[in-house]
């Protein structure tokens, strides 16, 4: 064997130069002080005002899904993913985001959506049943949320692609978790938006499990942002936790969208504190010591912390944000009292802008099949009421 | 009245185009007329797509209304939806029928289902092109007929035009329609020349048409077989056979009106395709049209297709293609007195 070919095939010594820091960026810690400098990458801390308003939107959201998640349990919503933990990825997404932009989010940013103004009814009437999906996405310009994985990324990158197309400032914010990278579409959505310099950011919400299976089945390399590298784009691996860290990244790659510089991926480091949704059971794949690992970095306490050490959040201030939060969930709880009434002719209405001939004959079907069962159901009762008590 | 008839340009000078210069006008005269029709796809760009049917349209609107795509066909379909939410009208190409698979989950849970799931306040007006069928010689996965993976997804339109005419007005109309439209095109027909005075209307494209009329049988095609079918009608006049040939245009919807009202006519009918038969889009024919005809029919429709194998190598495609011996030697079997 010649001496001279002994070079290793080492992934890292080959791409080790050009990776990001393996440790996540942050501006407060798990404690709630000020990151050190070397930890922060040259990223401003936001000041008090922006991060009680961050504070205050994440305290009102988990409250909402606390409160979804008991009325799951109690079996009056068919399922909820719950996004318990990742508050500070979802409200940094939406804080970041102006009032012309889109959001792409999946099933589990339902307090993305409440955060961007959705009432709660309208966010619970696809989870009870209603419909598939219960808001305008048009007002809110907020996409249905996506239940496939990857595919709104897609759609995310074509819909910023448009805007640029037509010279307007809009950009999109499409929301992944980590399984999700590693379907075949958010390969593509990030390769085409980079090709394209389309004004979109991937935020991906890295709570370490794809309903049970952990990050290190889904992928080999050392962090999600390092995928950034092979399309051509920046990529920031972030503290998830940390609100300050995820809102200064988040605004800042939407920013640098809008500038016409093209897209961001960034990875938000955190963890899904609930289980996937209320069918799944995490005590079969995961250790109870690690929930209460990640419950010592929960992002509210340690802003708590760090707001309150600064001076920034008085008692009377948490108290008013905490009444908020209990009105907010009292509506929520009312609003599944109320009926909502579905039309099952409304059933044809939409496939298509022109009928097809077929949905026409059946949509006359079940309205006769509809009559007819009132029809029975009126005689029937009609009946029993002659008939009287026997 | 089909919606592109609102075009103000005046009828040109009659020219011979073949189909494929017939699509690339109705794309180029939609581009004119709506500054929101947008192309892209792979190598439609600076090549004018491997048939040719973006020949020119670069050179014309450049690289902000046609471009060149990643070669992704999930990211070319998914991106154009999220144009389409955005107010453009895309028309994005998928290179050969079975290159339109990694596009499914696209196709079949975004694209079919968006305009429904937001009730209706997300459209998505877009027309996916498919050069689809053989008979051209193709290598493997060059000549799949998948029009039954579409057809039996509710939420899309599904249209394939058999001629140069149809070609024009029918993809003028799916651009301009507000539903996302698969448009399947014969490779086999790209070459197919007819004289054509433009803007052509034909009847609207989701309506069958009576190609020849007949009174002993019905002969239901579309795209590539039409010409089949016409070849057999002329076939069996000599034989004494009159054969009533129908050009669907339209695999979804059907246009149950003009093909049933032809099978009352003649009592008996035949479907033709060549996709495979088994779980096929003839089988569908064949069941609506009984359902809804079955004391007007002399005997069973017969599906005349291709055979329940992957599609065959080119030295072997003649004996996979339904030819006009063997439709006739098909329409022989019935019972006739």
């Amino acid at each position: 064997m010649p001496h001279h070919c002994d070079m290793s095939l080492n992934v890292e010594s080959l791409v080790e130069s050009t990776l990001t820091a393996p440790r996540p960026l942050r501006l407060i810690d798990d404690t709630g002080r000020a990151a050190p400098p070397d930890e922060a990458g040259g990223l401003a801390l936001p000041d008090p005002a922006t991060l009680l308003s961050l504070y205050r939107r994440m305290v009102v959201a988990r409250r909402f899904d606390v409160q979804v998640t008991a009325l799951t349990r109690q079996g009056r919503l068919a399922t909820y993913p719950s996004a318990l933990g990742q508050e500070a990825c979802e409200i940094a997404a939406v804080a970041a985001l102006g009032t012309e932009d889109w959001l792409f989010p999946t099933y589990r940013d339902s307090i993305a959506l409440l955060t961007r103004g959705v009432p709660p009814e309208q966010i619970l009437a696809s989870f009870r049943g209603d419909w598939h999906s219960g808001y305008d996405q048009n007002a809110h310009r907020i996409a249905a949320q996506a239940t496939p994985l990857a595919t709104q990324a897609l759609h995310a990158v074509g819909l910023a692609t448009a805007s640029k197309l037509k010279r307007d400032s809009t950009v999109a914010l499409t929301l992944l978790g980590d399984g999700a990278t590693s379907e075949g579409d958010a390969h593509e959505a990030f390769n085409f938006a980079a090709v394209w310099q389309a004004p979109v950011v991937f935020l991906v919400q890295n709570n370490q499990f794809a309903i049970s299976v952990p990050l290190d089945k889904q992928m080999r390399c050392r962090t999600i942002a390092d995928k950034a590298i092979g399309y051509g784009m920046p990529g920031y691996f972030v503290d998830g936790n940390d609100v300050a860290a995820m809102y200064a990244v988040t605004s800042a790659a939407v920013e640098n969208a809008r500038g016409g510089h093209g897209p961001t991926l960034i990875e938000g480091l955190t963890y899904r504190m609930e289980a996937h949704t209320n069918s799944d059971d995490p005590s079969r794949y995961r250790d109870a010591g690690d929930l209460e690992v990640w419950r010592r970095r929960d992002p509210i306490t340690r802003l708590d912390t760090y707001l309150g050490a600064v001076g920034a959040l008085s008692d009377a201030e948490r108290a008013d944000i905490r009444a908020e939060a209990e009105d907010l969930a009292a509506d929520t709880r009312e609003c599944m009292t109320r009926s909502a009434p579905v039309d099952p002719l409304e059933l044809f209405d939409h496939v298509y802008a022109t009928p097809h001939p077929a949905l026409v004959e059946q949509r006359a079907f079940l309205e006769a099949e509809l009559a007819e069962h009132a029809a029975a159901a009126s005689s029937t009762s009609g009946t029993a009421e002659a008939g009287g008590t026997r | 009245m089909t919606p592109h008839e609102t075009t103000v340009a005046p009828v040109r000078a009659p020219v011979i185009l073949t189909m494929a210069a017939a699509l690339n006008a109705a794309i180029q005269d939609a581009m004119r007329d709506d500054p929101t029709v947008v192309l892209f796809g792979e190598d439609v760009g600076p090549l004018g797509g491997v048939f040719r049917v973006t020949d020119g349209l670069y050179a014309e609107f450049g690289e902000s209304r046609v471009s060149d795509s990643p070669l992704a066909e999930s990211g070319i379909v998914g991106t154009a939806i999220g144009m389409a939410m955005y107010g453009l009208r895309p028309v994005v190409e998928m290179q050969f029928d079975a290159f339109s698979y990694p596009a499914f989950e696209q196709i079949v849970s975004h694209v079919a289902k968006m305009r429904n799931r937001t009730r209706g306040r997300v459209q998505l007006p877009l027309v996916i092109r498919i050069p689809y069928a053989g008979d051209i010689g193709g290598v493997e996965h060059h000549s799949d007929s998948s029009e039954a993976y579409w057809t039996a997804t509710p939420g899309l339109t599904v249209v394939s035009p058999s001629n140069p005419a149809d070609a024009y007005s029918m993809l003028r109309e799916a651009i301009s329609s507000d539903d996302p439209v698969i448009f399947l095109e014969p490779k086999s027909r790209y070459w197919v020349k007819a004289e054509l005075s433009l803007p052509v209307h034909t009847p609207p494209m989701n309506t069958a048409v009576v190609l020849r009329e007949g009174t002993d049988v019905t002969l239901i095609a579309y795209g590539p077989t039409v010409k089949t079918a016409l070849a057999t009608a002329e076939l069996a006049m000599a034989e004494g056979l009159s054969i009533e040939v129908i050009d669907l245009r339209s695999l979804s919807p059907f246009d149950d009106e003009t093909v049933g009202a032809s099978v009352r006519k003649t009592s008996r009918a035949a479907v033709l395709h060549e996709a495979a038969q088994f779980g096929g889009y003839g089988a569908e024919v064949a069941a609506r049209l009984t359902e809804r005809n079955f004391f007007h029919l002399a005997a069973p429709i017969l599906r005349i297709t291709g055979f329940d194998i992957p599609y065959p190598s080119p030295k072997l495609e003649e004996y996979f293609l339904p030819s006009p011996d063997r439709i006739l030697a098909a329409l022989g079997m019935w019972e006739w007195n």
